[in-house]
């Protein structure tokens, strides 16, 4: 054998391996995504069924275990839209929003300031105040229902959007504050130093400085509060009581014990368009969202 | 005009614990500065008060004519570098820049032709756009660095700018802040710089002066070949110079009308310049002090007073020197020769090293004074 047969030799080896190995491989990933698949589908399932249900007649909901309908029938959406009040579900939708849109804001802002004062600045006590914050962690949201119900009541805020939102530009949620520090923790004081030099006070360090490298917490911040928020049903059943100022969580419960006979499709329909606002809000957000919660946003 | 006065500078941290014990020191317009001294000695913490990250608590720092205890740190006119780049994350070079000028509502114009002009000096043009994550470190400091100058301040603050280089970055960075240096001197706008360090041959090489601190004190405060040749006290003898000097205990003792010094593995005569400085202390004990460079290891007589006897632990190569440690009498010394001059020095052997006694120093146990200046 001479020494070129060797080398094609060889080189046809070679060339027999990888293949064989990139053939594993594919088998190899083929299995994995089929197996992956199976389970995504078999976790999505209930969403996947309340789709396809949402466009079933009444009749068909409870007979046909598939999800597919057998005809696509938009009138649980029409009919569903209008009510059974005298509001459509346009006027719950903006009511959601009254309540939603100001909550998150006055959070993110209540919420950075309270972190910015505990993770920097000299305060007296402050490690006394700090572990009551954190305590209230602790502390079931139950026990507080009555004794804020009758504040507010004294107040005369009930019946309005007031309990809903205000308490949160006190920085009553101690979860995203302690997350907050977290993050301004991990960033190094040498910045704020440079930037005081530069010739920003306190406030101008917090808003040009920590706020934009803090955005991907700030985000995730808001993106909670959101959900949360348009998904809170206690809250609003407590304090609202007139049907023109129900939010959408609400009305869907409303729309389901109307009266003896329960339309279902419109029930569904309804929950459906409910979960396209933290859909929508969620995938907007999720490139900063998951950055906020895997890394501190400062890197090198 | 901005020379930087230290009276009497004092700091206690709210812990109790007290970092700077009085510090007196002028520096004067358009001085290098260098802060010198082993890690927590409060370099950093006297930086930190000239430039007003740090209260004050006794004490007075003046820069240029104003008493500048109660001045925020943006109106001292100065600027900063700082170890770790401090670079805005979400900033582009360009931002990082102009960021200061933009804080004190300077016009548009002026600031992109001060930010072009300082991307000039240090080649950073191109990296104008790019974010700090998007930089190498050298690159960084480069930006921080311009982030300093475009300020214009009177006075430049370093903490430690080039510790977290390579070794080759680091020379060719210290060049370069020397030529800034001089290029603010020769544009009739000179810059008095303050320069942290603990590296030796950064304190050696840019400083027009150096203060040595240890403890929170200043151990001495000179030109670097003062520093080198005329050490005030043990710390500073000890502190500067690489190798650093042999410093032995010793003893003063007469005989014959004659000074000896009496150290581990001999009896030198003393030089009479010597002798008379250390007259008074004859029969006291005191540290020896002679730098690796003043001991000639030679069997020939050659400049040297007196020998000692001492075996050969480890020879060192460094190409154009090599260190010498031996043994005398227990004690360890190093001799720093030129190769071409000494060969055949062997491990394990015995030799007779010459010490040049001229050059030598003797320190007070006590005081730690330097007898001999
Ligand atoms: N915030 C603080 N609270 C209490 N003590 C401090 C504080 N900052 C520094 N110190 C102490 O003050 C002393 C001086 O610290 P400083 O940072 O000035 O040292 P340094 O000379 O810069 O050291 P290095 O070379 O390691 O940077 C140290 O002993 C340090 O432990
Ligand atoms: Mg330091």
């Amino acid at each position: 054998m001479n020494e070129q047969d060797r080398k094609k030799l060889i080189a046809e080896n070679d060339l027999r391996l990888r293949k064989r190995l990139a053939r594993r491989n594919g088998i190899n990933s083929g299995l994995r995504y089929f197996v992956l698949t199976f389970v995504g589908l078999l976790m999505l399932y209930p969403l996947i069924w309340l789709l396809g249900a949402s466009f079933k007649s009444n009749a068909e909901i409870f007979t046909s275990i598939g999800f597919l309908p057998s005809s696509f029938d938009f009138s649980g959406y029409v009919n569903g839209w209008k009510t059974s009040t005298e509001y459509t579900f346009t006027t719950y939708f903006i009511n959601t929003f009254k309540i939603v849109i100001p909550k998150v804001i006055v959070t993110v802002i209540s919420v950075t300031l309270t972190a910015y004062g505990f993770a920097r600045f000299k305060i007296p006590g402050k490690k006394f105040l700090f572990s009551i914050l954190i305590a209230t962690l602790l502390l079931p949201n139950l026990v507080l229902r009555i004794p804020q119900y009758i504040m507010f009541n004294s107040f005369n805020w009930l019946d309005s959007y007031k309990p809903l939102i205000v308490p949160s530009a006190f920085a009553v949620d101690a979860f995203f504050v302690f997350m907050v520090i977290q993050f301004m923790r991990g960033i190094p004081k040498d910045l704020e130093e440079a930037a005081t030099i530069d010739g920003c006070n306190s406030i101008q360090v917090l808003t040009k400085i920590l706020m934009p490298i803090l955005k991907p917490a700030l985000i995730s911040v808001a993106l909670f509060q959101f959900m949360w928020t348009m998904n809170d049903f206690l809250g609003p059943l407590i304090y609202i009581s007139s049907v023109r100022k129900y939010p959408v969580s609400i009305a869907l419960k409303m729309s389901m014990d109307a009266s003896a006979l329960v339309h279902w499709n419109q029930v569904i329909a309804l929950s459906v368009i409910a979960l396209v606002p933290s859909l929508v809000v969620f995938f907007l957000a999720q490139r900063h969202f998951v950055d906020g919660i895997t890394s501190s946003g400062i890197k090198g | 005009m901005a020379e930087v006065v230290l009276k009497s500078v004092e700091k206690q941290y709210p812990n109790g614990f007290k970092a700077v014990h009085g510090i007196d020191l002028e520096i004067k317009d358009g001085e290098f500065m260098v802060f010198v001294g082993p890690s927590g000695c409060a370099k950093s913490t006297t930086l930190r008060m000239v430039a007003g990250l740090e209260d004050i608590t006794g004490g007075e720092i003046w820069i240029g004519d104003k008493c500048v205890n109660e001045v925020q740190p943006k109106d001292r006119g100065i600027a900063m570098v700082f170890q770790n780049y401090a670079l805005y994350p979400h900033m582009t070079a360009y931002n990082n820049m102009a960021f200061g000028l933009q804080m004190s509502k300077t016009p548009k114009n002026i600031i992109d032709q001060r930010v072009r002009e300082a991307a000039k000096h240090l080649e950073i043009e191109d990296l104008l756009d790019r974010k700090p994550k998007e930089m190498s470190g050298g690159q960084r400091q480069r930006v921080a660095l311009g982030r300093a100058l475009v300020r214009k301040p009177d006075v430049f603050l370093f903490d430690e700018p080039l510790s977290n280089l390579d070794a080759k970055l680091r020379v060719s960075m210290r060049v370069r802040i020397q030529e800034l240096h001089e290029m603010l001197k020769a544009e009739g706008v000179p810059a008095t710089m303050i320069y942290v360090t603990h590296d030796q041959v950064e304190a050696m090489t840019m400083g027009d002066r150096i203060t040595v601190l240890n403890a929170g004190r200043i151990m001495q405060v000179d030109t670097p070949m003062n520093l080198y040749r005329k050490p005030e006290n043990l710390f500073v003898a000890g502190f500067i110079g690489a190798p650093s000097m042999n410093l032995v205990d010793g003893e003063i003792v007469e005989m014959g009308g004659k000074v000896f010094v009496s150290i581990p593995g001999g009896v030198l005569p003393l030089p009479e310049e010597k002798a008379e400085k250390v007259r008074s202390h004859v029969g006291k004990k005191i540290k020896f002090g002679l730098r690796p460079e003043d001991i000639i290891a030679n069997e020939v007589h050659e400049g040297g007073e007196g020998f000692v006897t001492g075996s050969v632990r480890v020879v060192e190569q460094m190409g154009n020197e090599e260190f010498i440690y031996f043994n005398a009498a227990g004690t360890q010394f190093i001799a720093r020769v030129n190769p071409e001059q000494v060969k055949n020095i062997r491990k394990g052997e015995d030799y007779r090293f010459w010490f040049n006694l001229a050059k030598c120093h003797m320190f007070d146990l006590e005081t730690e004074e330097n007898l001999t200046l």
